[in-house]
């Protein structure tokens, strides 16, 4: 049972008051995701209903599996059969989606995974809000990975996000991460979606050779291997140990290098078209707070009531979270001295801006993991305590 | 004389040499497949062969279907993708009996209960094959591994009465020793519209053997023989006489509404919905 309705406008877009959970498998269905797997959990589980309601209208497939490694193992499935596929959920089934999505990495098998953040470790708080996956999304599956991890601080942001997670995930052959949190899961917000015509979406490479000399990871097309998906004249094996081009194993330690330096550099080479990120009134900060996900709602409003009382406060929001930003940390931590890093956890992506900005600026953490949501008041107070 | 046609169904291109060991009887099973597949006449062009991991998982590799070499106990819920993605595909799955019950024993049995049309083989060695000889989940009370270095204290599953339990439509066990029993239990699953689950008893000569004196691949496969009966000769034995005994035969032959063709019968209610939804 659905608990909004979408209307349409003059112009054919689809407008309503929703979750970001809910836009966020509006805009899947717009994205063209024909496959969701899912195991219910809080604060995830709008998402499975919504998908189950929706996707046999579209002619595409749900199926509820008996937990997250199977629900991600079957993402992996369905996807190279062809579709695209995506599942959702929450801290301890994100742990153990872990090996799959890992193995969606090694077999450049694109998939959207939705992880909304609830406070851990372990159960943790249910229904409360954190952001302490930040690591565990960059590195929660084992052995060098590569991965591609946004975070939207706003329902409509929920939307772009996941049109640029499934568009991601076919252009680079990869699984993307879009990592939420509990606060914005279950906000509502108004929406437009774009209409049809107006979706700029990225189908994956499609082999030009014949069947005969396809390759599972043909390199001769650049660093993302053309896709065939499973039923069809292409033949072709994958594998979760380390393979050549063929997807037949490999031990040859050059061609093991040759094999995880591609994977990697498909990401790596592209970092421009694949980081994103939002500055607010940067161009005359003195005090920067760099954010991510909700949180960056709390630094706008800190920035404009601390601007009234003469701070200089801008931000930065990072959209995309991994690959890090690197690039904007630094120009920013070039021109301004003082850097407030705001999330909802004892301090994890404040490593990674301390990493980026090389010293360049005075870096403090603005840290919250009570379960509660973070307000301007609370940003404000430890900007003016450090002021001393 | 049988007619060889493997070789039409191997890899043309690099994936040999094999794994397995003398004597092993992963490639028995893996014949016996290729030709229930040949039989039926289907494509290679729609046909996907998935696994997990283990010794018996590595199969998918050698024969020219596209396949699946996926993750420990998963291979199952791999297969449950493709399937429902695409169910015009012959699905047919390899997994080890650790892989397919004890790491993946939950999504054993949840196939078998969701009746999707998968066709799995477990490959039933009575031991971890790949990691050195460990206890698995059908090893027999008191017998040795690298884990039961004084006798296995657990009791080992009944893979075929786990699946009947369970809801799958069709259940069968032959032994490697049978080869052509196995070759039509798995040409019936693969036939049967439903999931289908063929055990398929198999000698490990290099480490159940190693551990328990069992012999070589040939002493292995003539004792499979041996102590191979029939469902009909099992029904008159007393549990006593049916101790060290492999009971072989088909165990479930039902017609529960398969998954995918219950998936299509919602899609057609959904539709009603969406005609309300365009309304709008
Ligand atoms: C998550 C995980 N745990 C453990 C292993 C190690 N492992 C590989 S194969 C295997 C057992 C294989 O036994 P079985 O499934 O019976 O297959 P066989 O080798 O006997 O054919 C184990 C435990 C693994 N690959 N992944
Ligand atoms: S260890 Fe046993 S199961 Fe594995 S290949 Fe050798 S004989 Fe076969
Ligand atoms: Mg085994």
């Amino acid at each position: 049972m659905l608990f909004y309705k979408l209307f349409k406008d003059k112009d054919g877009r689809k407008v309503g008051f929703v979750q970001a959970n809910e836009a966020c498998i509006e805009a899947a269905l717009l994205a063209g995701m024909r496959f969701f797997a899912g195991y219910p959990i809080t604060p995830s589980s709008e998402m499975a209903s919504v998908s189950s309601e929706k996707l046999p209208m579209y002619g595409g497939k749900f199926i509820q599996m008996e937990d997250e490694i199977a629900a991600m193992t079957a993402v992996c499935g369905a996807s190279m059969a062809g579709l695209k596929a995506m599942t959702a959920t929450s801290g301890p089934g994100f742990s153990l989606k872990q090996e799959a999505i890992g193995y969606a990495a090694m077999n450049e098998i694109p998939c959207v995974i939705v992880n909304v953040q609830r406070a851990g470790p372990s159960t943790g708080l249910p229904t409360q809000v954190s952001q302490g996956d930040v690591m565990q999304a960059r590195w929660g599956t084992h052995g060098d990975h590569p991965i591609i991890v946004l975070s939207p601080s706003t329902v409509v942001e929920t939307a772009d996000l996941t049109f640029d997670a499934f568009n991601l995930a076919e252009k680079y052959r990869t699984p993307v991460i879009l990592l939420m949190d509990e606060t914005l899961a279950h906000m509502r917000e108004k929406i437009t979606l774009p209409a049809e015509n107006e979706l700029k979406l990225v189908e994956r490479k499609r082999a030009t050779v014949p069947p005969s000399d396809y390759r599972s990871f043909d390199t001769r097309f650049g660093d993302v291997p053309p896709f065939e998906p499973y039923g069809g004249k292409y033949h072709f094996h994958i594998t979760g140990l380390t393979h050549d081009e063929m997807g037949f194993p490999i031990v040859e330690p050059d061609d093991v290098v040759k094999a995880m330096d591609r994977i990697h550099r498909k990401i790596n080479n592209n970092l421009d078209d694949i980081v994103k990120v939002k500055q607010f009134q940067t161009d005359d900060a003195e005090i920067l707070l760099v954010s991510f996900g909700t949180p960056v709602r709390t630094c706008l409003g800190a920035m404009e009531i601390g601007r009234k009382e003469g701070l200089k406060i801008g931000v930065l929001q990072l959209q995309t979270i991994w690959p890090f930003p690197d690039k904007a940390v630094l120009n920013l931590a070039k021109k301004i001295g003082k850097i407030f890093v705001v999330e909802l956890n004892m301090g994890q992506i404040i490593n990674e801006v301390q990493r980026a900005s090389q010293g360049k600026s005075n870096i403090k953490g603005i840290n919250k993991y009570d379960g509660l949501f973070i307000s301007p008041d609370e940003i404000l107070s430890h900007i003016l305590e450090s002021k001393g | 004389m049988m007619e060889n046609i493997i070789h039409d169904y191997l890899r043309p291109k690099k994936s040999f040499p094999h794994v397995w060991c003398p004597g092993c009887g992963d490639g028995i099973v893996l014949n016996a497949m290729v030709r229930a597949i040949h039989s039926l006449g289907k494509s290679k062009d729609e046909v996907v062969f998935v696994s997990g991991i283990g010794c018996s998982s590595r199969a998918p590799a050698y024969t020219d279907f596209s396949s699946l070499h996926g993750i420990h106990g998963r291979a199952l819920p791999f297969a449950t993708g493709i399937k429902l993605a695409n169910p015009k595909l012959t699905v047919v799955v390899f997994s080890g009996d650790g892989d397919a019950l004890a790491i993946g024993g939950n999504h054993f049995i949840h196939a078998c209960r969701r009746n999707i049309d998968i066709t799995v083989v477990v490959i039933n060695n009575n031991i971890y094959g790949m990691t050195g000889g460990q206890a698995s989940p059908t090893m027999p009370t008191g017998a040795y591994g690298a884990t039961a270095p004084y006798g296995n204290l657990d009791r080992p599953f009944d893979v075929c009465k786990l699946a009947a339990a369970a809801g799958a439509n069709y259940v069968a066990r032959a032994t490697a020793f049978q080869f052509f029993q196995l070759e039509k239990c798995i040409k019936e699953g693969i036939e049967k519209k439903g999931f289908s689950v063929i055990e398929a008893v198999t000698p490990c000569p290099s480490l159940y053997s190693f551990f328990n004196n069992t012999g070589r691949g040939v002493d292995m496969l003539k004792k499979l023989r041996d102590r191979a009966v029939t469902t009909q000769k099992a029904a008159t034995l007393s549990p006593a006489e049916l101790e060290d005994k492999i009971v072989t035969g088909v165990f479930a032959n039902e017609n529960f509404r398969e998954y995918c063709a219950g998936y299509a019968e919602l899609v057609e209610k959904a539709e009603r919905s969406k005609k309300n939804e365009e309304s709008l």
